[in-house]
């Protein structure tokens, strides 16, 4: 599961150009949206994209995301949920 | 009452070079455009993260226009200012990234953060959004930048009060050939707001 976030962290601040953030400065439970990293909706149409083309998960209710997305941690524990790939 | 208008500031952007009323203030040789213009962002200590996410489009347009309106515009306030941009290859440099990101139906991912920069305007959202223009705006595509067009619109918006200034230029970007010039027009100024002078500094 560690080595999942890290590489979460890693696609995140790559897939939305996160300049100036590195993988330490992203904590687990940090929000992802609001005043974490301040991500927007466009952010989040991106997230879904990275769980589909790395993971395999499809997402078919957008509205799904406002529980998957809240930090790296709960993306974690979905993906290792629900993988495919 | 004074019905001349004048260009109060200019900057261009081309061959890794940025230069501010004709004076080079930045070079940036032998890399790539990314590279160029990330270090011309920090270059002139412009501080606004979504720069990062923009297309090479976009990051052009911003870039060259902050340097003018950074001085210009009242922070945290609406400010009255137009812009009347054009170019030649429209938004195509984008188009043509997120055609391939859909071409093979194995491997189809499009991008939503790509597909919208896939509209030549949205460079002058960008730049509408850090400075709370909600005045008129317009981006035309011409096989060549027209001075006459772009002069005469923007003298119309400040004499029909449209706008109190009229930010314009020409903003092209395809496959790493660019160019950027943007200028103010205003009440005050250096030069002149005629054809003649915008000519002269566009092809300098």
């Amino acid at each position: 599961m560690e080595s999942l976030k890290v590489e979460l962290k890693a696609k995140i601040i790559e897939v939305l150009n996160l300049e100036d953030i590195s993988v330490e400065d992203i904590n687990d439970n940090d929000p992802l949206f609001g005043e974490g990293l301040g991500l927007d909706s466009i952010d989040a149409l991106e997230l879904i994209v990275l769980l589909d083309k790395n993971y395999g998960i499809k997402l078919t209710d957008p509205k799904d995301g406002k529980a998957i997305f809240q930090s790296v941690e709960t993306m974690a524990a979905f993906i290792a949920a629900n993988r495919k790939k | 009452m004074n019905t001349e208008n004048y260009i109060s500031k200019y900057c261009q952007i081309e061959n890794n070079t940025v230069f501010v009323n004709g004076e080079k203030l930045f070079e940036l040789k032998d890399v790539g455009f990314s590279e160029f213009i990330k270090n011309a962002y920090k270059e002139f200590e412009i501080e606004y993260p979504k720069f990062f996410k923009m297309d090479n489009l976009s990051k052009l347009a911003f870039v060259t226009s902050e340097i003018i309106l950074k001085d210009v515009c009242e922070k945290d306030q609406e400010n009255d200012i137009a812009i009347v941009f054009a170019n030649q290859s429209s938004s195509l440099d984008t188009d043509v990234k997120y055609q391939n990101s859909i071409q093979d139906k194995e491997n189809y991912f499009p991008s939503p953060a790509v597909f919208v920069y896939t509209l030549p305007n949205i460079c002058v959202g960008e730049i509408s959004i850090k400075h709370q223009l909600k005045s008129e705006n317009a981006f035309f595509v011409f096989e060549n930048f027209n001075t006459k067009f772009i002069t005469n619109y923007a003298n119309q918006l400040i004499k029909s009060r449209k706008a109190e200034s009229v930010l314009c230029g020409w903003v092209e970007f395809y496959q790493e050939k660019y160019k950027s010039f943007v200028y103010l027009v205003s009440k005050d100024g250096l030069l002149f707001h005629n054809e003649k002078n915008i000519n002269t500094l566009y092809n300098k």
